[in-house]
């Protein structure tokens, strides 16, 4: 039994989703580059420069907890990759545990951890502000994202196994078809778009003011590390997602071609997001999330307890 | 070749440092940027952060001011990594070649492994640069 959980494990929650993921960075920057009329990176790149990464120099500044500064992206890494486990084993056998969303929502929290405590840890200015902003950002799309996946657990029935949502799914139809899904689909893409940290709400990275934030002192694996770990997250938070509000995916017959349009759809609607918007201010982030979007997941858990 | 080596040529994520140049050396790599040139193509991305670098891409004359930076931010890149010297000021001191505050050119600073000359270069000279340092690298290891 623990040696099918390993295999698990290492296949579908390393390996399978480290390929996705690097597919999904590729589909985002691809489509990054046709939006503002430029060619592209080839379809290689994001694993190229984990490889390059991997391969560099890793500088620890000085000074700094060498064991916080390096376990940082590992922290990270980890949970992404339990977090996928838990869903390929429920979307390919039904062999989920009671309470397994629960467990993967705590879990997805881990990462933004593991950014937040890498940043405190490199002692740089840029990086804590980074890392504070980030811990903001956090509290900030917590509370709608828990309320928006309450929903689907409410329409079926109070299921606490995500197998079971599945399966109400199937026989029911998508939970984003009724009202109450559909805006809780909107709601927790939104949330998505922030744990991923993409602009609108990329104020821990922000390029041109923080130049990298939170990552600004680290370098070869350790970085590497945390560029796969977001790769992942670009695919595992998708597939969460389509797991809660879009039956799932399947893998029979003409099923496939749905699955691969629900992902890249996801996907190709955050890095459209992400490119027709300006960056907002934190405090902006903070308001518009414990507002509009709150009282938007609130109204779609009345709804859902309405049966709409 | 060994892999990281392949995989570093391609994708160098390239840290632009002014060490006091008139600032059209500045606008013309910016321009390899834009969608006309698109540098992404070939895995090139502009960082924000000396560490995250493996080209370091100089302009300007090199005074007195930003020599010290322009060590410390040498030291800080993670190697391998290489440096381009963008710009007749970075391998002459071009026009400041006179000036009290431009007392030696970049290679007897810091090692350099392409020069692309001209004040300033076109984006399309700085990317015919690029490419041979590439070739140059890639060919002799
Ligand atoms: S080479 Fe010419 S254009 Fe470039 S910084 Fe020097 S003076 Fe300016």
């Amino acid at each position: 039994m623990t040696g099918f959980f390993l295999l698990d494990l290492l296949l579908f929650g390393v390996v399978i989703t480290a390929v996705a993921g690097m597919a999904a960075s590729w589909v985002d920057r691809k489509v990054t580059a046709r939006v503002q009329y430029r060619v592209g990176p080839p379809p290689l790149q994001p694993f190229t420069d984990i490889v390059k990464l991997m391969g560099k120099e890793t500088l620890v500044p000085a000074g700094v907890s060498r064991a916080a500064f390096l376990s940082a992206p590992l922290l990270g890494f980890c949970a992404v990759a339990a977090v996928s486990t838990v869903l390929w084993v429920n979307q390919l056998s039904s062999g989920g545990f009671a309470g397994d969303w629960i467990v993967v929502l705590y879990l997805l929290t881990i990462p933004s951890m593991g950014i937040i405590m890498g940043g405190f840890a490199s002692k740089n200015p840029y990086a804590s502000l980074g890392s504070s902003r980030e811990m903001k950002l956090v509290m900030a799309y917590e509370l709608p994202f828990v309320l928006a996946i309450l929903v689907p657990v409410i329409q079926s029935g109070f299921a606490m196994r995500l197998g079971d949502i599945l399966a109400d799914q199937a026989a029911y139809g998508a939970m984003a078809s009724s009202l109450s899904g559909a805006i809780a689909l909107a709601v927790a893409i939104l949330c998505m778009q922030a744990k991923l940290a993409l602009v609108p709400f990329d104020a821990p990275e922000a390029e041109t003011e923080l130049a990298g934030g939170v990552f600004i002192e680290y370098s070869g694996a350790p970085l590497a590390v945390f560029k796969l770990t977001k790769n992942m997250l670009l695919f595992v938070l998708p597939f969460f997602l389509s797991v809660m509000f879009l039956g799932g995916f399947r893998f029979d017959g003409i099923e496939i071609l749905w699955t691969v349009l629900k992902f890249v759809g996801l996907v190709a609607l955050v890095t459209v997001i992400r490119n027709t918007n300006p960056r907002v201010r934190i405090d902006q982030a903070l308001r518009f999330f414990w507002g509009p979007v709150t009282i938007a997941a609130a109204a779609a858990v009345v709804l859902a307890f309405l049966g709409l | 070749m060994s892999m990281t080596l392949k995989a570093l040529l391609k994708s160098p994520w390239v840290f632009h440092l002014s060490t006091g140049s008139c600032n059209n050396c500045d606008i013309e790599t910016l321009d390899c940027l834009t969608p006309r040139f698109d540098i992404e193509r070939f895995g090139m991305l502009l960082v924000g952060s000396i560490k995250h670098a493996d080209v370091l891409l100089v302009t300007g004359s090199c005074n007195r001011m930003s020599v010290e930076r322009l060590k410390r931010l040498y030291e800080q890149v993670p190697k391998p990594c290489l440096v381009v010297g963008i710009g007749t000021c970075t391998g002459s001191r071009g026009l400041f070649v006179d000036s009290y505050n431009c007392p030696v050119p970049l290679d007897r600073i810091i090692p350099v492994d392409v020069y692309i000359p001209g004040c300033p270069p076109k984006p399309e000279a700085i990317m015919a640069g690029v490419v041979k340092l590439i070739g140059k690298v890639g060919g002799g290891a």
